[in-house]
């Protein structure tokens, strides 16, 4: 019997007490009819039975709370808009910033076991994370027994010629066993075999499945045609599937790394990248571990080149710059508080809504309907406003994606543009439940303990004294977590400012960039990529507009490496970042192009050719690191392989981007270098600086360059200051949201305080007209209603403070340098929380003060 | 005051509460008609529904404890029955034994539902799925 009153609990309470005693004197009798076997049959059939009918009993119950609640709302459709409103808000932004912080953050990447991949890196000082050079990659590989499989690659871009215009193509070249170890296999064709892989093989390539579908519009015989990628023809041995998108988005095509023995020889040569597997069983740790034993074995083993070279491991998933995901926590907890302000004031509506409900709720309990039931019915009603703010919710998210599509690094290999999809959904639909539940349940509670008969009683007061604490309470969280998104928002607005202010030690206005590939073989004599740079560059200067032009190798801020060791006076330095430069072959008038400002000496030359001593231009920095204090024309120092001499100082440019250190800088004449060197360095970068806005002169240097060279590609086309731009873009789209988020936070905050206070003036309508009658001054009772205002401001500020300097803390790496204590920013959103204090209380004090005592004494 | 009308309202609209046209429940859930049938000659309680359902239809219908008492309920709201308050003799009585009438407006719900199925058994002759002629 007990066993039944047991499975009696699936019933809701009310219908258990008015029927489980008859119920179980029914089953009793039953069971008293059975016998042996029968007894089972019927203990099987009741379960079953109870458990339908008490799914049909609360499904009943629910309907009807619905129907009520459509009625309920109706009747109060201004309630209803605002509170469904504000969940919108709070849903829709935590959903939006979950399905970005989800793809960038969260789920796995698209490869099968993703958790297992590591990217291993080199280790030197000043540098947490060095490309590998082939050498020690070979040797990697070689002696770790903790993977499974471990690939290298490179990105590399080339000029795809023979498929109408020539076009610029970024892809990567990889080992053999680059794509076993990420376990992904083409969507048609055939992988590289180590075959394909060896020095002097035929050239094969992988397609992309966004070049398959752009260039050979998705034609399934594509493979066995051949491609002309910088005059070597490749052959197409199969297509990738879509989703695969690695190293980054921007990969259009795969080739065979096919290292030459050559590559191997110098250790110092650090330009790949490394993928590896680990086994399964074998966890990060073990592997890091073997890795900085083998990285003490080579280091050993080669002092000259790997000393103080370690090995570091580090889980794929984790490829992403601390910065960045910073950033999006942030932008997560900013979400989140939006969130919690809605439901502070969902809450706080509710709250005031049931306080004049009192009387109908009194009424509904007097007619028999339990405390559990009455509760029940509340419960559902902030369900449904929850439910129906969730749905808007999940519409303002898609409304607002594409502004975050930005904040996608392009490091990882996954798509540019996160999807609201099912996974994003349900955190939608869960956040909205628990939004119902938080701001529901307190009020649900409360009405529950109080919906007694007290409320028929004339004359009974809604939600005065003591019982508005708890309203207050919640406008005070309000104003609390507003002044702690206002503080952020306002440090990130500051540390955007002060990196804008940043001088990047180049004017990048008016100067256009572009880039012509200069394709090997065809350029890899030094003089013949000379006579393009100076046909280009005299034609160019020729027209109207154009101050100067120059080639670089690498523009700024684009492209952050070139850096090598450099040694004075023979003295052989240690590998590490304290002693390293970055290295930048120019043609003259760079400087000028760029408004660097020349300090001592010389441009480079066109007579600084090979059979002279090499020449270099050097930047402050460099003279403050190795010729302090004195004259640095005429030093030699040696550096990429050749002893150089110094003949000109120009000012330290940020090359590396706005934010951070970069290396000092050396510019090396372009016509100093062997045919065949260096290549990979060779100016392709052009700039040319114009009068007024260069923009107007791109078919004009289009139509030079295609004169010069029919075959030319023109790619990478910006305007330097977008470059510039770029820089601080990321941080800005975080800030213009943090401040949305901050501004809707704002707003809520004044309608919380407003609201209560307009709830608190008219329960005192009938005192405010006595004091009136008693020869209270309109000033006195402005004021009692604005001290109220301010108390609950000041309450709220106060641990509000706290509360952001703690946040500020916590994003300090994301603040350049602003303090997250900074005085101004904290004394702005104060005195913006003052002013939305007087401006919600205004309203309500100016009906306080416009009470008629006699109509306010005569309604009591 | 604005607080007392609306109170005032949610009263009216209690009381107010009209019986919807007898025809706008039909059909009846099978448990719900073999109830009304139960209670039309005498007030029963809800043991005594069961087994006089039971013996009407031959042991075919033997209605479960919960279905008996969800159906009440629901019947109870839409005003079909009425729980009575008159007790039998307390040597018949076992007090924890509600007893039920069926209501005015139950009997008007339960003849509307009759005359539906003698209409369906009607038009069911008259295409040859039922014994008799139309």
């Amino acid at each position: 019997m007990r066993t039944y009153r047991g499975l009696l609990h699936f019933y809701p309470a009310a219908f258990r007490a008015e029927y489980g005693e008859e119920m179980c004197a029914i089953f009793s009798q039953r069971l008293r009819l059975a016998s042996g076997f029968a007894r089972l049959g019927v203990w099987i059939a009741v379960f079953f039975e109870v458990l339908f009918n008490a799914l049909a009993v609360h499904f009943d119950i629910l309907w009807q709370d619905l129907r009520y609640t459509g009625r309920a709302l109706r009747r109060a459709p201004g309630f209803a808009i605002t509170a469904i409103l504000v969940t919108a808000l709070g849903v829709g932004a935590n959903t939006a910033v979950f399905s970005l912080t989800d793809h960038v953050l969260i789920r796995p990447l698209p490869f099968p076991q993703s958790d297992r991949l590591v990217k291993l890196w080199e280790r030197l000082p000043g540098y947490s994370e060095m490309e590998p050079s082939p050498a020690n990659y070979r040797d990697w590989k070689k002696m770790a027994t903790a993977f499974e499989g471990m690939g290298a690659f490179t990105t590399t871009a080339v000029n795809l010629v023979g498929q109408g215009d020539p076009q610029r193509l970024e892809g990567a070249a990889m080992t053999a066993d680059v794509l076993p170890t990420l376990g992904i296999t083409p969507l048609f064709g055939r992988t590289f075999t180590e075959a394909d892989d060896r020095e002097g093989a035929p050239p094969t390539m992988l397609l992309s499945y966004g070049l398959w579908q752009g260039l050979f519009g998705s034609d399934p015989t594509v493979i066995g045609r051949k491609l002309l990628l910088d005059d070597r023809p490749y052959l197409v041995i199969g297509v990738m599937p879509r989703e695969f998108r690695f190293p980054g988005p921007e990969i259009e095509f795969w080739t065979a790394a096919q290292f030459a023995e050559s590559a191997f020889q110098d250790r110092s040569d650090n330009s790949l990248e490394v993928v590896a597997r680990l086994r399964p069983g074998v966890t990060l740790e073990a592997a890091r571990a073997e890795m900085s034993v083998i990285a003490g074995q080579l280091e050993r083993q080669y002092p000259k080149d790997n000393t103080k070279v370690g090995a570091v491991a580090l889980s794929m998933r984790d490829e992403l710059s601390n910065k960045s995901r910073l950033l999006l926590w942030v932008l997560m907890g900013a979400a989140l508080c939006v969130l919690l302000i809605a439901c502070a004031n969902v809450a706080n509506l509710l709250l005031a809504r049931a306080l004049v409900r009192e009387k109908e709720l009194a009424v509904r309990a007097a007619m028999g309907a339990g405390r559990e039931r009455l509760v029940r019915q509340l419960a559902t009603e902030s369900l449904v406003l929850a439910v129906l703010g969730g749905l808007l919710g999940v519409v303002v998210a898609f409304a607002g994606l594409p502004l975050l599509v930005k904040l996608v690094p392009t490091s990882l290999p996954i798509s540019q543009a996160p999807s609201l999809d099912l996974r994003v959904l349900a955190f939608a639909g869960i956040l909205t439940l628990l939004t119902g539940t938080a701001f529901g349940v307190l009020p649900a509670l409360r009405i529950g303990r109080r919906a007694g008969l007290n409320g028929l009683r004339e004359g009974a007061r809604a939600g005065g004294g003591r019982k508005g604490w708890l309203r207050a309470a919640l406008v005070v969280a309000e104003v609390s977590v507003s002044i702690v998104l206002l503080v952020c928002a306002g440090l990130l607005m500051r540390a955007l400012l002060r990196i804008q202010a940043v001088d990047p030690g180049f004017r990048a206005d008016r100067v256009l960039a572009l880039k012509t590939a200069l394709p090997m073989p065809k350029f890899r004599k030094t003089e013949v990529r000379a006579a393009f740079y100076n046909r280009i560059l005299t034609e160019v200067r020729r027209l109207p507009g154009v101050v100067d032009a120059a080639y670089i190798g690498g523009l700024p801020m684009v492209w952050g490496g070139g850096i090598w060791p450099v040694s004075v006076n023979g003295e052989v330095r240690e590998r590490v970042a304290a002693y390293t430069a970055s290295m930048r072959y120019i043609t003259p008038g760079f400087f000028g192009a760029m408004t660097i400002p020349l300090h001592q000496g010389r441009d480079v030359s066109d007579t600084d050719t090979v059979d002279r001593q090499y020449a270099a231009v050097v930047s402050d920095s460099f003279v403050q690191k190795y010729w302090p204090h004195e004259n640095p024309l005429g030093r030699h120092f040696q550096f990429a392989l050749h002893d150089r001499l110094v003949v000109g100082v120009v000012g330290d440019i940020h090359v590396r981007g706005l934010e951070g250190l970069s290396e000092p800088q050396v510019y090396i004449p372009y016509r100093q270098v062997l045919d065949g060197n260096f290549t990979f360095y060779a100016p392709r970068d052009l700039v040319v600086k114009g009068s007024t806005n260069p923009a107007g002169l791109l078919p004009a240097i289009r139509q030079i360059i295609r004169d010069a060279d029919a075959q030319q590609p023109v790619s990478d086309v910006r305007m330097l200051s977008d470059v510039v731009d770029s820089q601080t873009a990321p941080r800005s789209i975080q800030l213009r949201v943090v401040g949305v988020f901050a501004a809707i936070a704002f707003l809520l905050a004044a309608i919380g305080i407003h609201g209560l206070l307009s709830f608190a003036v008219s329960q005192r309508t009938p005192e405010i007209g006595v004091r009136l009658a008693l020869g209270a001054r309109a000033g006195d009772i402005l004021g009692m209603v604005m001290r109220q205002g301010t108390s609950l401001a000041v309450a709220g500020v106060v641990p509000g403070i706290v509360l952001a300097y703690a946040a500020g803390h916590a994003m300090q790496s994301v603040l350049a340098g602003v303090e997250p204590a900074d005085a101004l920013t904290f004394a702005s959103a104060t005195v913006l929380a003052i002013v939305m204090t007087v401006a919600g209380s205004f309203l309500p004090a100016m009906r306080a003060v416009n009470v008629d005592p006699l109509q306010a004494m005569r309604a009591e | 005051m604005a607080i007392k009308n609306i109170s005032t309202m949610a009263i009216m609209e209690v009381m107010s509460d009209k019986l919807p046209e007898p025809e706008s429940l039909l059909p009846l859930p099978a448990a719900t008609f073999h109830i009304l049938m139960s209670l039309a000659d005498e007030d029963r309680h809800g043991y005594a529904i069961i087994q006089d359902v039971a013996a009407r239809t031959d042991g075919e219908l033997k209605l479960s404890a919960g279905t008996l008492y969800r159906s009440i309920q629901r019947m109870l709201e839409q005003g079909l029955l009425v729980e009575v308050r008159e007790r039998p003799a307390p040597e018949l009585d076992d007090e924890r034994r509600r007893y039920y009438r069926i209501t005015p407006y139950g009997g008007l719900v339960a003849r509307a539902e009759g005359r539906r199925l003698t209409q369906l058994v009607r038009l069911a002759k008259a295409s040859g799925f039922a014994p008799g002629r139309a």
